[in-house]
């Protein structure tokens, strides 16, 4: 892949679009056989597979009120699957995007609460940041325990999930309680004014217009900038990347911070569009289903977009599946799970046929 | 988090009680009523979520309604979408939401959407000054029927110490919890129960723990609060302690030592509902109720539970069923000592200041902190 990119000759078109074929080509051959595998599992539980194909194409894209439902389920997960990609961009496996999710909605509630009264967009792009900064603190921190104290970073992060749950329901159990949420500790609410709105006449809000943002310069960073190209030699050879000279911990603990401030981000749109306030609701899950979007992916961050999309998609036709076939809520996991199986499995084709021969392509 | 429950924010004079009403605008006579149930676990998982789905079961028998479902909805943007999704897909006139946190902001921002859809929540936390006329809230007095397990609980234990695993020291939980003290001591005051939060609504692997080191302590009864309550009935069946239920009707899990259990009888409230659209009728905003009115009842006794046990539990249930059974009678004490209920001072099952309950009952073994 990288190899392509390098190799900027007049006829370097023909390998390009080869290599474009192959990222598309790829993944959906690996998403027909997973459909297929899964038809076959729907038969075998005596359900026709053409009616439950029917029932999530209608329940996932089939009409406006299904894209939009798929959309907003993707934007959290586009965000949290960055927290992924672009530590993975450098070798790292990090899974830690639930933790930064809940302490960047934590800290962006806080920030609400506290500016209070002030003018509303300075108050959502102030509790915007703080959640970006607090998730990116959280994550650079699996970095730098990695680069200075050889602490692997996927235990890391996974265990660092916990501590950010325990604190949010240490401190919303008890300093930061709202009295009146009895039965449901949360923080106070930040006030409808400071809500992030939605577009238009839609249902989608403006967070998830941010989470594309944020894929397309984080794709821009890692595939044209000198710092993403420092961080993939990181990942493919640490000691050549010190040889050259390159600030390896440096570059590791950037990367994870950026990766971290996304889903920081994911976090307070969370509490800026759809809570309102903070509480363990922000443990929903979204930092897992990322990492399974970021693979999906292969790390990169435009290729998150649709893969979200697609998950966001199995996810919002659940219920449609379980209303008109009876089938139970398990039923998209193991469309999700198969899909995961047969995208990974495809990685092994990856440079086997050349899909463009082009004349002047020398290897 | 989930959660249900009681709450704080209105005085009513419990029962089933109507305040302004509501009635649902598309129904026509040859029309089936059509009702969305939402859970936010699965809908086998032998607890809170069974307990609705068995509801729901109830009311799609009859050939007039169509009852559709969607289990495993978290609190968050899917549940609203989820309820749209069955609005506009199904038709939808009646949904019922049924975890605790899908109220506030999930189900009032989507009521005023959808202002010709009744929205009714289970946990009882619609206020008539602040919340919208097409929402309304459901919910029954279990810890009636916690007290009869403690009451069973207090005759069968043999070491005189009980063991409550609970999910967090909220005011729902932490009222179940002293009923279940308070009934078992009503038969023996030398009983004890020890409490172990969780910290959460679906923690297996916690309740486990906690339900191994609690038989380990000598403790011979285990009962609970969590969302599923069947790997604390296994382990306590595995382990030979006896075991109360809570949600559904647990003794398939332990069928040799399981005493009774708290149920909640949602089939009675659905059916109450569906008749009440069919009828035309107004929906009450608010139905509260134990014993006296059906919302909740115990599970069949086991075999292990002895004569006395039985004779004495059904004797306070036709005491709440009478409505003069009085449970927080003072002097009532917490378990640091300090006297919460003064003396001669009664407080009656639908005083609200039950509702925001913060201390443990003296008997108790453990502490609000968690």
């Amino acid at each position: 892949m990288s190899a392509i990119s390098v190799s900027a000759t007049q006829d370097a078109w023909g390998p390009r679009l080869g290599a474009f074929t192959e990222a598309c080509a790829i993944p959906v051959i690996a998403l027909v056989i997973a459909f297929v595998l899964f038809g076959v599992f729907i038969a075998a539980q005596g359900h026709d597979p053409f009616d439950v194909y029917a029932t999530i194409y209608r329940g996932a894209f089939g009409s406006w009120f299904s894209v939009q439902n798929s959309l907003l389920r993707a934007a959290p997960i586009m965000l949290t699957a960055l927290c992924t990609a672009l530590p993975a961009r450098a070798g790292f496996v990090v899974i830690g995007a639930e933790g930064a999710v809940v302490l960047g909605g934590l800290a962006a509630a806080l920030t609400g609460i506290a500016l209070n009264g002030a003018m509303p967009l300075f108050v959502i792009t102030v509790m915007l940041l703080v959640g970006m900064v607090v998730g990116g603190v959280w994550i650079g921190a699996v970095g730098a325990l990695k680069h200075y104290r050889g602490v692997n970073e996927t235990i890391s992060s996974l265990l660092l999930n916990y501590i950010a749950i325990a604190i949010l329901n240490f401190l919303v159990f008890g300093m930061l309680k709202d009295p009146a949420t009895l039965n449901k500790p949360s923080t106070f609410p930040i006030g409808d004014d400071n809500m992030i709105g939605v577009i238009g006449e839609s249902s989608i809000h403006w967070g998830f217009v941010l989470a594309l943002i944020l894929c397309v310069s984080y794709w821009f960073v890692s595939r044209r900038t000198p710092f993403g190209f420092s961080l993939d030699i990181v990942g493919g050879n640490v000691r050549a990347a010190q040889v050259c000279g390159l600030p390896v911990g440096r570059l590791l603990v950037i990367a994870c911070f950026l990766g971290g401030a996304a889903a920081g981000l994911a976090g307070a749109i969370e509490v800026a569009a759809i809570h309102g306030r903070a509480n363990i609701s922000l443990n929903a899950g979204y930092g897992y289903a990322g990492i399974l979007v970021a693979f999906l992916a292969r790390q990169n961050p435009l290729a998150i977009i649709p893969v979200a999309f697609l998950l966001g998609g199995i996810r919002a036709s659940s219920g449609v599946l379980q209303r008109a076939h009876d089938l139970p809520d398990a039923t998209v996991l193991v469309l999700q799970g198969l899909v995961f199986v047969c995208i990974l499995a495809s990685e092994m084709f990856y440079g086997r046929w050349q899909w463009f021969p082009a004349k002047a392509a020398v290897p | 988090m989930k959660r249900r429950t009681l709450l704080k924010g209105f005085a009513t004079a419990g029962a089933v009680t109507a305040m302004g009403g509501f009635s649902v605008g598309r129904v026509f006579a040859d029309e089936k009523v059509k009702m969305g149930f939402i859970y936010v676990g699965p809908r086998d998982d032998y607890g809170y979520n069974q307990s609705h789905f068995e509801g729901k079961s109830a009311v799609a028998k009859m050939n007039w309604v169509k009852a559709v479902d969607e289990e495993n909805v978290p609190e968050n943007i899917e549940a609203v979408k989820s309820m749209e999704s069955m609005i506009n897909l199904d038709g939808a006139q009646v949904l019922f939401p049924t975890s605790f946190g899908y109220f506030d902001p999930h189900i009032l921002k989507t009521a005023s959407k959808y202002p010709n859809v009744m929205f009714l929540h289970c946990g009882g936390l619609w206020d008539a000054k602040k919340h919208p006329k097409n929402v309304g809230s459901y919910f029954g007095y279990i810890d009636e029927a916690v007290y009869l397990s403690g009451i069973v609980a207090g005759h069968t234990s043999k070491t005189g110490k009980l063991g409550f695993i609970a999910a967090m020291p909220i005011p729902q939980v932490l009222r179940n919890i002293n009923n279940f003290t308070l009934a078992a001591r009503s038969v023996n005051p030398k009983i004890t129960t020890t409490v172990v939060f969780t910290g959460g609504w679906a923690n297996p692997v916690k309740e486990a723990e906690a339900a191994n080191s609690m038989v380990d302590q000598g403790i011979d009864v285990l009962t609970c609060h969590v969302d599923s309550p069947k790997v604390v009935m296994e382990t306590a069946e595995k382990r030979g302690v006896f075991s109360c239920g809570y949600h559904t009707n647990q003794a398939v899990l332990a069928p040799i030592r399981f005493l009774t259990g708290a149920e909640w009888n949602w089939s009675k409230v659905y059916s109450d509902y569906a008749d009440m659209i069919k009828a035309k009728r107004p929906i009450p905003n608010l139905v509260r109720g134990g014993f006296k009115e059906g919302l909740v009842k115990s599970s069949p006794y086991g075999a292990v539970v002895s004569e006395k046990a039985r004779k004495h539990a059904d004797d306070v249930r036709a005491k709440f069923v009478a409505g003069n059974m009085i449970i927080y009678r003072g002097p009532i004490k917490d378990n640091k000592g300090k006297e919460v209920i003064a003396a001669g001072k009664e407080v009656g099952q639908t005083d609200i200041s039950l509702e925001s309950m913060d201390w443990l009952v003296e008997g108790v073994v453990g502490s609000t902190k968690g």
